[in-house]
């Protein structure tokens, strides 16, 4: 960061931010209408926020991976001599697509499938190279996507081993068939969207018993709720260490409700300069999901690392 | 369409007043999450509070308790007690307790300190034991100041109820965390009105109760 303000605006991850949070009912409310921020009516529209002198702004969503992935993003910019700064925690995918339209933030990561189930709501594209052929067509005026990286971090259908163990699970059209019986837990957008409790009827006839709203995107609370048993499957992404930490069961998805996530730059078009659009075509080309484990580890846990700070770590180990 | 229209829009909706996730069951479920609460963080605070204040015991231990458990981040707290707990309903109803019961014990705790000692010896010199000079001249006393505690807390619980939704449990703060994850700003701004409208019609109500609870004697004096 140029004027190097420190990794301050970065919040903390994930959990410790939540305690941050202010606890009034008043405030609490305040806050998260203010989570929007760039794309939040109450700002009315003048929206068009940082380009003064040509600094090119990273949002990221409300979860820690989008946070370190937009790190990378600004720490690759810099490395180009471009000048950036941060506007994490923004919102779920409405949020800060909005946010990238009105020109508050200029750059965000994004994943390819769920981007484009969100521009076009009947896209049936699956396979990644399907994805990124839709994608262009599909966005709204004035938005565009940068190189794919080969990282991918897909929603999955998670249960403990025990759960598999009982039920004999090792794929989604398993799961159908006892999905009566069954609860499942899941960030609240999970009831609504495409990929979600529509999807699961949709392809696999799952109708779960119940749908528990947990609003921390597939991280410890989802997991305990996994673990304790309230639940017995999780929307969880793929590249969670608690998985392989807690020896957690990934459904296979045959009917590819859950279809390719590719890591990838949602940008606002023309307000990039070449360079950086260069920059973060090198650091996409870098990036595998193996990385995203790392990262995603680093930033998780009981003695977690800021996003910025983790992201500097693979940043240096590769190059920059 | 404005957003204040089409949040209008949405509470006009007869589709949001249907179903289990219609706008009455989860104005129930927000006053049934705050009646808990309450009744928890008076069975707490208030015979707490009438002690300390009776008998003067332990005093600025209340103050100072009342004064840091004010500073506990709601939504932090009931993070904590989901992980250490699990998903259910008392997790987030002790983060709520620990919100409510502040200005209770406070309220407790100052009206029956602040009952002037005349009253008290007059009590004592017509014979009365430490018990019925509590029940008799300082709680009657003391009772709008208490009432005016519970009030406090009511209308915080019934604003901060929101929360619970952040975990799986309901009230109507399920529209404003819903349709924040989609970017339903009618919706959000919908339910915000709700939870207003909510808070200060539970205010009313308890202001009206304060009123009749108060000794007549009492309303007289300036």
């Amino acid at each position: 960061m140029t004027t190097a303000p420190a990794p301050a605006p970065a919040p903390a991850p994930g959990r410790r931010r939540r305690f941050a949070v202010p606890a009034a009912g008043a405030a609490l409310l305040l806050g998260l209408t203010a989570c929007g921020s760039g794309e939040d009516p109450l700002a009315g529209d003048g929206g068009s926020a940082t380009d003064a002198a040509g600094t090119v702004t990273v949002g990221s969503a409300d979860f820690p991976e989008s946070q370190v992935v937009a790190e990378l993003y600004a720490g690759a910019l810099e490395a180009a001599g471009i000048g950036t700064e941060t506007s994490p925690g923004i919102g779920a995918r409405e949020a800060y697509v909005g946010a990238v339209q009105d020109g508050s933030v200029d750059v965000v990561p994004d994943y390819s499938g769920n981007l484009l189930l969100f521009a076009d709501p009947e896209a049936t594209a699956s396979s990644a190279e399907e994805i990124m052929a839709a994608l262009p067509e599909a966005l709204p005026e004035g938005l565009t996507v940068l190189a794919p990286a080969e990282a991918q971090n897909k929603d999955a259908m998670v249960v403990t081993r025990e759960t598999a163990d009982r039920y004999g699970l090792t794929s989604i059209a398993d799961l159908a068939e006892v999905c009566d019986q069954l609860v499942i837990a899941g960030p609240p957008e999970f009831a609504e969207r495409a990929y979600g409790l529509p999807g699961l009827e949709e392809k696999y006839g799952c109708v779960p018993q119940s749908f528990e709203p947990i609003n921390d995107g597939g991280g410890p609370l989802t997991v305990q709720a996994l673990l304790d048993g309230d639940v017995q499957v999780a929307d969880i992404f793929t590249t969670t260490p608690a998985i392989a930490d807690n020896d957690l069961v990934v459904l296979e998805d045959p009917e590819n409700n859950f279809i390719a996530q590719q890591v990838l730059p949602l940008a606002a078009e023309d307000r990039l300069p070449q360079e950086a659009v260069e920059a973060l075509d090198e650091l996409s080309g870098k990036l595998t999901t193996e990385d995203l484990v790392d990262l995603n580890r680093k930033v998780g846990g009981d003695d977690p690392m800021s996003p910025a700070d983790a992201a500097q770590e693979w940043l240096s180990a590769n190059g920059y | 369409m404005s957003l204040l229209a089409s949040a209008l829009a949405w509470l006009a909706d007869p589709d949001s007043w249907s179903g289990s996730g219609g706008i009455p069951t989860r104005l129930l479920e927000h006053l049934a999450y705050s009646g808990l609460t309450l009744l928890l963080a008076l069975a707490v605070a208030v015979p707490l509070g009438l002690w300390v204040g009776h008998t003067g015991r332990g005093s600025g231990v209340v103050v100072a308790l009342a004064g840091a458990l004010r500073a506990l981040p709601t939504l932090g707290l009931l993070t904590l007690f989901t992980l250490l707990l699990g998903l259910g309903l008392m997790p987030p109803v002790v983060a709520l307790v620990l919100l409510a019961v502040p200005p209770i014990l406070s309220g407790a705790y100052a009206g029956i300190a602040n009952v002037s000692p005349a009253l008290k010896d007059a009590g004592t010199a017509l014979g009365m034991t430490g018990g019925q000079v509590l029940a008799r001249v300082e709680l009657p006393t003391a009772l709008p100041v208490i009432l005016g505690g519970i009030r406090s807390a009511a209308l915080q619980v019934v604003a901060t109820v929101t929360v619970v939704a952040y975990i799986n449990l309901g009230g109507l703060g399920r529209y404003l965390i819903d349709g924040l994850a989609v970017r339903d700003y009618s919706r959000m701004l919908g339910s915000v009105v709700l939870v207003a409208l909510l808070a200060l019609a539970v205010d009313a109500v308890l202001a009206l109760v304060q009123r009749l609870a108060t000794s007549p004697g009492l309303r007289l004096a300036p």
